[in-house]
């Protein structure tokens, strides 16, 4: 792996940058590993990479039946912040921001991490009192969060409309400093190069056709479009088709997969210095480096595995935008797409062991998976390495839905996230 | 935005008339102080989340106002046919 320098950027331009090496080979895979992770998204990519990097387990292949990063790691608004207000979540999602920190200079690439805050806006009573204990349930647990007055939201953002007859007042907000966005192709790219310097294969253009377990239930490997493929230990992190690929192994898992829309205007220079959300109208915004408003809308009402969804959620999403925002009536939107999310009944993920021995699974992240990607990345690895979950993800397992134990941050917010 | 046709009404309609229900033919169990948790799993959290065939239940709410149950392929979005709640599954 060519090490990425100021240094090696001047000696490649010598050479007109035609001669950098490729970032990973694509590789054919082998008739075994020790592990497989199928899906190449970020927290399998990954979780790949801290196996490898953390625990010296280097035969390991990730398994993607489409493009490395093209599934909901090249769909999402890239909003990075861990304010939950239960201390489990509070752990899990601060894990993640932590490691967001200095994950460039890990993996030798720039993921483009921007702490430039996370605003969430109070439009009513029941959100300033939600919002500030959440505030408060957050501080007890180390995780930054403050109340900002409508006049310091707007100090904050500029763009605001504050006035009090707007259609959605803002009576205030939760201001998260260490939030923020990312490149979210960058981190896959970055774990991608980072792990296969290590000895990981990426195979792609491979779907997983089935599991093969042995007469004692146990994994033994992954029937693919390319043969089948033997494996000890098998992690799963296939976002929204997840209950598909635990059907091959036999499995009934508590998940819904729902489309989830966002949107991007037509570049403009800067002028949204932060991330802005209101979960009271399901609108979230930030402005990417490259200038364009990046928008996220709810989910769509029925399950469906089509990466699309329909037009009045983005329209009532972009209602809201114009209403909150009204400096940005006039823009125009370039693209719009759908990504599909798989949504638990408590809104918070799976992460740990299967009733199958050697089958791990990452999912259940719903519409903010995201902002967990090295932490469930590192939890995933950790998991597998041990055959047993850390102590951060170790509440986020399946049995919760048996035993009532549920981490029910959609009561929480009120609203999917 | 999906075209649903209601079975009551005999309409085609818009998405926005409509409010989804979720998985349908779930049956509620007739005797709750029996079941064990695993079949309280079951009938809570558990759902067949398919890519292709499901079975789902939708309500004409800006409509008639009435339950009923719809067959749709999850990988196109296109409705193979809706039909009164309390049918058969089809």
């Amino acid at each position: 792996m060519m090490r990425f320098s100021g240094l090696n950027l001047i000696a490649q331009a010598f050479s007109g940058h035609q001669s950098w090496p490729e970032q990973w080979p694509d590789k054919a895979p082998k008739a075994a590993y020790d592990v497989i992770i199928v899906g190449a998204g970020g927290h399998g990519l990954g979780a790949a990479y801290y196996l490898a990097a953390k625990y010296g387990i280097t035969n390991v292949a990730v398994i993607e039946k489409g493009w490395l990063g093209g599934g909901n790691t090249g769909r999402n608004t890239t909003i990075i912040r861990s304010n939950y207000l239960y201390d489990e979540s509070a752990h899990l999602y601060d894990h993640a921001v932590k490691l967001w920190d200095g994950l460039s200079q890990e993996l030798n690439y720039n993921v483009m991490y921007s702490k430039r805050g996370v605003l969430m806006l109070a439009h009513n009573v029941h959100d300033i009192q939600s919002f500030k204990r959440h505030i408060h349930a957050n501080r007890l647990n180390g995780v930054d969060n403050e109340w900002l007055s409508p006049e310091e939201c707007q100090a904050y953002c500029p763009p605001l409309d504050i006035s009090p007859n707007a259609r959605h007042p803002v009576l205030g907000g939760a201001l998260q400093r260490r939030g923020g966005t990312a490149r979210h192709d960058s981190v896959a790219w970055g774990y991608a190069r980072k792990a296969t310097a290590l000895g990981v294969d990426i195979i792609q253009n491979c779907a997983v056709t089935g599991i093969r377990r042995g007469p004692d239930g146990a994994v033994q490997g992954v029937e693919t479009e390319r043969g089948f493929i033997g494996a000890k230990k098998i992690g799963v992190s296939a976002a929204g088709n997840t209950s598909v690929v635990m059907n091959m192994a036999g499995l009934e898992f508590p998940l819904e997969s729902y489309p989830l829309q966002a949107l991007v205007s037509e570049p403009v220079k800067p002028i949204f210095p932060c991330v802005v959300m209101s979960n009271t109208v399901h609108a979230y915004i930030s402005q990417s480096d490259k200038g364009e408003l990046v928008i996220g809308a709810g989910t769509d009402q029925y399950t469906s595995y089509s990466q699309r969804g329909a037009l009045h959620i983005i329209e009532h999403t972009l209602a809201a935008i114009c209403e909150i925002f009204p400096i940005f009536t006039r823009m125009r939107m370039l693209r719009s797409w759908g990504g599909i999310v798989d949504v638990t009944p408590d809104r918070s993920p799976i992460l740990g062991k299967t009733p199958v021995p050697g089958l791990y699974v990452n999912c259940g992240w719903g519409t903010g998976g995201f902002k967990a990607t090295p932490g469930a990345a590192d939890l995933l690895a950790h998991t597998i390495a041990h055959d047993a979950p850390h102590a951060i993800n170790a509440p986020f397992n399946l049995d919760r839905f048996r035993n009532g134990r549920l981490i029910d941050e959609a009561a929480a917010a009120a609203v999917a996230h | 935005m999906l075209l649903i046709h209601c079975p009551y009404c005999e309409e085609d309609r818009p998405e926005v008339e409509f409010v989804y229900g979720g998985e349908a033919h779930i049956a509620r169990p007739l005797d709750p102080a029996s079941l064990s948790d695993q079949d309280w799993e079951h009938y809570l959290y558990i759902r067949r989340n398919p890519r292709g065939r499901h079975h789902e239940r939708w309500r004409h709410t800006h409509g008639c106002g009435r339950f009923f149950n719809a067959v749709r392929d999850t990988v196109s979005d296109r409705f193979e046919q809706t039909y009164k709640a309390g049918e058969e599954r089809r």
